[in-house]
């Protein structure tokens, strides 16, 4: 239905894109703010243990003689040992003299503070360190001294620390984000439903079903069900005003029509004159042939109307013939044509009744037309592999040429059609509702000999079979 | 036969009773549904033809009704409208045919005939004519013990001929009544017919003569 329609997108890939692109972000928001606090506690964690060990070095910082003496607890130092298995660094100064430790310990930029650790990150020996520098002033021999310890450790048994956490932090960021983009087409296609079920239920309408739409939307879709069924409304009223109007038009037409035709078939009665007889005679074929013509016309307009949106109900196609074959018999009767029929139950074909009824219709005038006063016609269903083929045998003497396409071409007729009433619309109309149907419509000379009861010595003819493909 | 001819169109209702009155039949004709009412329940008849658009209603309306009052007069209704939309409505509601305007009388009487053939009337439409006895319904001919099954123009031919005893038909009159107008005939046509109505008649007390120059007449021998 919307094939050939322009698309301004889909409300379902936007939704969907755009909730999934939200999703995206408070993951990744997630997986900073993860990432950082965890950092931060690990780093917390790391610099309090070298605040420890410096801090019980301070500690053991003491004046003896007039000079300041360490003595580094064993403690200090393995304390760190216990975190991780990064090298050690220290260094004890006082005032600018370094009294043990790595003289070259890079120090921090600026005064140390003192009373507070300080914690700064650096480059030593090539790899990157944490150092914490505390500093305590000592007075010494009464003069004011300032002692620094500064302890250090590389960062790679951190870096593996932080490299785990950010492993965790992008798991749990990823899933976070699965689950909510999940959520996420869940949400639009739940919230699309509505709309593809009343778009389903009415596109599943027959083509004769103009109600309006009565199942319960969401609100938002009020206003275009509304217009919707408006529309619906106004399509219903105007194609039974066009139904109304094209019946209207053939009661004016033909009735007048009929008039005149009775006058005339009176007055031939009474008129004595060969000249006078001859006019009302072509009077009279002119008349039936435009209420022929008129037919068939209305016909094929209404051939047309329906096979574009085909009707598709059960079709038993032998019960149609035979109850076509019954209205047709006194009109067969009246050439003392014999109508012989074969109709086994066949199963049923889905279609437009109808429409087929038109088309058998159709061939079956066609083949009382034509053929001779006192001849055969027989009417032979028969189911061959998937087709039902439904084949009608007159004794007409064939059609000049087998060539179908120009024979069910519009206003086409054989040319054994001579002195006959017709518009030539009849086998046009049978094959564009076979053909609707998807099966085809076949002209053949008929066989001489097959076939039930043939009173007199068969001639020549013609078979035009219907072949529809059964569901 | 009683026809109740329900026609709005007073033109087309004269015509048609003019043409039915031809062929001997009484027709009562009921320009809208009320009068048609009024004319079921008073009197009988064979056939109802039935228009569909009437000024005080639809035609279907009447035969809805006429079934309803267990009215068994066959209904042929005669539609003007595409064959195929009206054609559900007319036979469900109980019509017995339909036929659409204009209408050949030779198809209108085959379908009366076919219509009171499947109700089963006939055996009071019985002609006699000297040792004859003819069933135009059955379309048979008995002559004494002997019965013999006509053809539908053999059995037109003889209707014409014993409703009119002893009158003179010209072939091309009887070309007219016998032949559609579809059909190019030439007059000589004729003379097969009344060849096979002579083989049937053999052995009656009828004949058909030949009269020179004029036609042909039935009369008793």
């Amino acid at each position: 239905m919307s094939r050939g329609l322009p698309t301004s997108g889909s409300i379902r890939r936007r939704l969907t894109l755009q909730l999934v692109g939200s999703a995206a972000f408070l993951a990744s928001l997630l997986f900073v703010i993860v990432l950082s606090f965890t950092r931060d506690v690990s780093q917390q964690t790391h610099d309090s243990i070298l605040a420890a060990s410096a801090t019980s070095i301070m500690d053991s910082v003491s004046v003896r003689s007039g000079e300041v003496s360490v003595d580094i607890p064993y403690a200090a130092l393995s304390m760190l040992g216990n975190v991780s298995n990064d090298r050690v660094f220290y260094r004890i100064a006082q005032d600018d003299s370094v009294l043990t430790g790595y003289a070259d310990l890079p120090l921090p930029d600026g005064a140390p503070p003192r009373g507070q650790p300080r914690f700064d990150t650096l480059h030593y020996k090539g790899d990157s360190i944490r150092m914490v520098t505390l500093a305590r002033r000592v007075s010494l021999n009464g003069q004011v001294s300032d002692v620094v310890i500064s302890v250090a450790q590389t960062r790679e048994g951190q870096a593996a620390q932080l490299a785990e956490l950010t492993r965790n932090a992008l798991q749990l960021g990823l899933g976070f984000f699965m689950i909510a983009a999940f959520l996420a087409i869940w949400a639009a296609q739940s919230s699309i439903r509505p709309l593809a079920e009343l778009a389903e239920a009415v596109s599943r309408r027959g083509p004769k079903d103009l109600r309006p739409v009565r199942r319960p939307v969401p609100s938002e879709m009020i206003p275009l069900v509304t217009s919707l069924n408006r529309f619906i409304e106004r399509l219903r009223v105007s194609l039974s005003r066009s139904e109304d109007f094209i019946a209207e038009a053939a009661h004016r037409v033909r009735t007048p029509l009929a008039t005149v035709r009775t006058q005339a078939e009176i007055t031939l009665r009474r008129v004595e004159r060969d000249e006078n007889r001859a006019s009302l005679r072509e009077m009279i074929r002119a008349i039936d042939e435009s209420s022929r013509a008129a037919g068939q016309l209305l016909d094929h307009a209404m051939v047309t109307f329906r096979t574009d949106s085909l009707l598709r109900e059960e079709v038993d196609l032998g019960a149609l013939s035979r109850e076509l074959l019954n209205r047709l018999r006194p009109i067969a009767e009246l050439k003392d044509i014999a109508l012989h029929s074969d109709l086994p139950q066949t199963p049923p074909l889905s279609g437009d009744p109808i429409l087929i009824q038109n088309a058998v219709r159709n061939l079956l005038d066609n083949a009382i037309k034509y053929a001779p006063p006192e001849s055969d016609i027989q009417v032979i269903l028969r189911k061959e592999g998937a087709e039902l083929r439904l084949s009608i045998i007159d004794e007409a003497g064939g059609f000049p040429s087998g060539d179908t396409d120009a024979l069910t071409a519009r206003f086409a007729r054989g040319a054994n059609a001579e002195g006959t009433i017709g518009s030539g619309l009849g086998l046009t109309i049978a094959r564009e509702v076979v053909e609707a149907h998807g099966g085809r419509l076949t002209i053949a000379p008929s066989q001489a000999t097959s076939g039930p009861p043939a009173a007199s010595p068969r001639r020549e003819g013609s078979c035009v079979s219907l072949c529809f493909p059964m569901s | 036969m009683r026809f109740l001819l329900v026609e709005d169109n007073l033109s087309l209702a004269a015509a048609v009773e003019d043409r039915l009155r031809m062929d001997g039949h009484v027709v009562d004709h009921a320009p809208d549904i009320s009068v048609a009412d009024d004319y079921a329940a008073t009197a009988d008849y064979d056939l109802i033809l039935l228009d569909i658009m009437l000024p005080d209603g639809d035609g279907r309306d009447f035969l809805k009704a006429h079934r309803n009052r267990q009215g068994t007069t066959p209904v042929i209704v005669l539609t003007a409208r595409s064959e195929v939309s009206d054609r559900v409505g007319v036979l469900d509601l109980g019509a017995d045919d339909y036929i659409t305007k204009p209408f050949d009388f030779s198809e209108l009487e085959a379908r009366c005939r076919a219509v009171l053939r499947r109700h089963g009337g006939g055996s009071s439409n019985q002609k006699r004519f000297g040792s004859v006895v003819f069933d135009p319904m059955a379309g048979t001919l008995n002559i004494g013990e002997k019965t013999v099954s006509l053809r539908n123009k053999e059995l037109r031919l003889l209707e014409i001929f014993i409703n009119a005893p002893d009158r003179i038909f010209s072939k091309s009159k009887l070309v007219d009544r016998l032949f559609s107008y579809e059909e190019d005939v030439s007059e000589n046509a004729i003379e097969v017919y009344v060849g096979r109505l002579r083989k049937h008649l053999a052995g009656s007390d009828v004949e058909i003569t030949t009269v020179r120059g004029l036609g042909y007449r039935m009369s008793l021998a």
